[in-house]
Formats: C-alpha cells, structure tokens, sequence
C-alpha cells in the first residue's frame, strides 16, 4: 500500500475535472520542455474559454497553438508570442485576449503563486506599458512595481523522469518553466519519459520534490527542434 | 565607412573582460561570443536556464533539450550549469550578471530604452528584455545609428513604448561609440573613416563632441 503513488495510467485520465474557463498553467520555452500529450488531451477533451499561462504559446503547429485550432483559448499570459500565425491572427482579430508578461516576471509570478506569496514588488516594466495600473513603491531610492503571483486550476508539467511517488527530474534547458509550473497548480499533472521506482533517484538531485506532483503518467515524446543550427565538427 | 555587423560585434567584445558572466541578446549581440578575446574565459547566460552556453553542435550532438534563448541549438560548455527559469531571472534581476549586450529601436538622452514593441505593427513580445534592463548596471546596446530611411534612433526622448527606463549608459552602432550621461549623448569614438560631421547630423539626440574624437580601433 502506498498513498504516495502517482502514477496513472492513460492520459485520458490524466486531466479528469478539467472544465471550460479554467486556467492552466503550462511549463516548457520554445519547443523544449513542453508537456506535449496533455496538450494534446486538452484538445481532445475539447475544454473552452481557457485562460493558458505558459512563456510561449507554441509556434505554428506545435505546442500551445494546437489549441488555438478550435478557439480553445480566451486568454494568453506569456512573454513572447512571435512565430505563430495562428495565435496572430486571432490576436489581430480579437478573439483572444493576451497580457504580454516579461519573462523573469513571468517566472516569479509562477514561483510565488506556488509559494502562497500573492505579490512582489520589482523593478521590471517600471516606466513602460507593463507597469498600467500597477501599484509603485520606492525602496532605497529606486522604484518597483506591484505584481501579483500566478496559480492555476491545473498545472501541466514535462519532467525527464520520476520515481512513483512524483518525484521530478528535468533534463538540460527542458527544465526552464516546470520546476515553477509544478508548484502552482490545484492539480498539478505531469509526464515524463521514465518513471522508475522509489529510491532510485538520488534524493540530493531532485528538482522538483514529489510533494507538488498529484498525477503522473509515462508518456512518448515528439520533442520537435525550432531552430536547428548546427557546425561542422 | 559603417561598421558591418561583425565589427561591430568585435568593437563590443572589447568590453568583455576576464572572468566575466554575460548575457547576448538575438542578432548582432550573439555575434559577440566570436570575438572573446584569446586566453580570456568568459561564461554566457542565457535566459531559458543555462550558464555557460558553449556553440552549437554537431550534427552528431544535436539534442532538443539543449537550445538557448533563440530556440537554437546550442552545447554546454564543462564547468557548465543548468537551472529553472526563476533562477535564471533571479541572477539576472539581482544583477549578479556583469554585462548584457542587446540591440534596441532606439535609444535617449536619459538612457531609456525602446526594443520590443512597435504599436500598430505586430506585437512579439518582451521575452526577458525588460528584466535584463531593468537588473544589469552594465549594459551595452548595439544597433544602426540610423534607420534604412536615414531616420535617427539616438534620440532626445523615445517615440516607442520602452522595454526600460533610465537604464542605458552605453551604446555602440555602425557609426560610433556613445557614453549617456547627465541626460546627453557623450560621442567617444567613431568608426573609421566616418566623420563627425555625419554622426552629428544623424543623433537626434543632444550630442557633445570632444576637440578629438578617436578612430575605434581593432
């Protein structure tokens, strides 16, 4: 018996209470790191008017954006939307609406939304269109604004591999987001490419403690290359 | 004669000193780490969580889990390291990075800095440009002096919405080399071969020009 196990077994499982106008939270920059099946079982299960908090929202085709097919996104929170016709599009034609969030921002809102922080003062955006209605306060003569932390319905989470108790960890720059991600949802989901048992990870290289994980599933990965640039050896 | 885009990288890297962590923006910025000077370390950020960022690989290395801030492929160099994005802001707005190199649309007197949104064309977004901005002390912005159509991007006062305020106190373009200080542009150096009549007739900006102003020299 063991009520740490969180393990699932299929990925129409994975996301069992999702409903329209929920927020999720979803780790991965670019093409890397991204929880890529439950993206796709977002767009099977058909969820709408969802607000979606991620750095990007996938490029054309990949990632994120395949939510953008059928409108299943109202809302972006990210820091850089480019290479993406789609979300352009319908950025241009209102049909979603999008908070442009600076990336280390982005972040902390993220980390502090996990760590029951619900806002920070930072310099960042202090004097430009990001700091709109924003709360300043000066500290040691310098001035910052007020952010509030993110957290969300569901956070969706692409880790290397994990132990059964959800144990996490990342490979290489796959990292990025999903250490924060996996602190900040109501129900944190994540897939890995390998999940061994407890006690075969080393307990002083886990990234992210099994603590914040509640469902896990053994997934295949497509992990596509935006840019691929290469040298002669 | 302007600078083409690799001197200019190579008037930057001049900047770089032994020891030194540093942030490159996309573009002319990334061109820098060509230039480090021989027997100088020094150790590359990029913002997506890697410290330490070696070149791209071989065919043969090519990982999709290693790419830097550019989505580019990219290898780790030993002694490398590797954390989340939160941490990663963290060195940056705790200004714990030593110099950040990034291009700009334009640049003022006050140091304030437009790079990121041009409003009615399309919106990208910021990435992590206001928060290197808004964390650096050390700061280097390289661009054209002038738009195609000959429009100055040295400025008295920023047209665009800015990526940050206050912040920029150096800047290199094809044409010179630029100090800001007490709300003034302070002309350093030139390219070669460029006069200082055609820097002074292409800053919009307040401009002061010492008796002597150097060639930049390579």
């Amino acid at each position: 018996m063991s009520g740490f196990n969180k393990v699932i077994d299929c990925y129409e499982e994975a996301l069992n209470g999702l409903e329209d106008g929920m927020t999720i939270i979803a780790g991965g920059f670019g093409a890397c790191g991204v929880p890529e099946n439950l993206i796709t079982e977002i767009k099977r299960r058909g969820a709408k008017d969802l607000t979606v908090v991620s750095n990007n929202c996938g490029s054309d085709n990949l990632g994120l954006a395949v939510l953008l097919e059928e409108k299943q996104i109202k809302k972006m929170v990210a820091s850089y939307v480019g290479e993406n016709r789609l979300f352009e599009r319908q950025m241009m034609e209102g049909e979603i609406e999008v908070e442009l969030t600076p990336q280390g921002t982005l972040a902390e809102k993220i980390r502090a939304g996990g760590a029951g922080i619900p806002a920070f003062y930072t310099a960042t955006g202090y004097n430009t269109p990001v700091a709109e209605g924003k709360d300043v306060r000066e500290f040691n003569g310098r001035k910052y604004i007020l952010e509030e932390s993110i957290t969300g319905d569901f956070a969706i989470v692409k880790a290397w591999k994990a132990d059964t108790y959800g144990n996490l960890v990342y490979r290489h720059t796959a990292r990025n987001f999903n250490p924060m991600v996996a602190t900040a949802g109501k129900i944190t989901v994540v897939e890995v490419e390998e999940i061994v048992e407890p006690g075969e990870l080393d307990p002083n290289e886990i990234h992210t403690p099994g603590i914040y994980v509640d469902r896990l599933i053994k997934g295949t990965f497509i992990k596509p290359i935006e840019q691929r640039t290469v040298r002669t050896a | 004669m302007a600078l083409s885009r690799e001197q200019l990288a190579m008037r930057v890297a001049q900047e770089l000193q032994d020891g030194y962590y540093v942030n490159l923006g996309i573009g002319i910025p990334t061109l820098v780490a060509n230039y480090v000077p021989e027997g100088m370390d020094v150790m590359l950020q990029s913002e997506n969580g890697l410290l330490g960022m070696g070149p791209f690989p071989t065919e043969r290395e090519v990982d999709a889990d290693l790419i830097n801030a550019g989505k580019q492929t990219v290898t780790a160099i030993k002694g490398a390291s590797i954390f989340s994005s939160a941490d990663s802001f963290a060195m940056i707005r705790g200004g714990h990075v030593d110099l950040t190199v990034l291009g700009a649309f334009e640049v003022d007197v006050l140091g304030n800095i437009a790079s990121y949104m041009i409003p009615g064309k399309l919106i990208k977004g910021m990435g992590g440009a206001m928060d290197l901005v808004a964390g650096a002390d050390n700061i280097i912005v390289t661009m054209t002096h002038a738009s195609k159509h000959g429009e100055s991007k040295l400025l008295q006062k920023c047209s665009l919405p800015l990526t940050g305020a206050g912040c920029i106190k150096k800047v290199v373009t094809d044409l010179a080399y630029m100090e800001i200080a007490e709300g003034k542009f302070w002309l350093k150096e030139r390219a070669p071969g460029v006069s200082v009549d055609d820097i002074v007739k292409l800053t919009a900006g307040e401009l002061v020009v010492p008796e002597v102003v150097p060639e930049m020299e390579f």
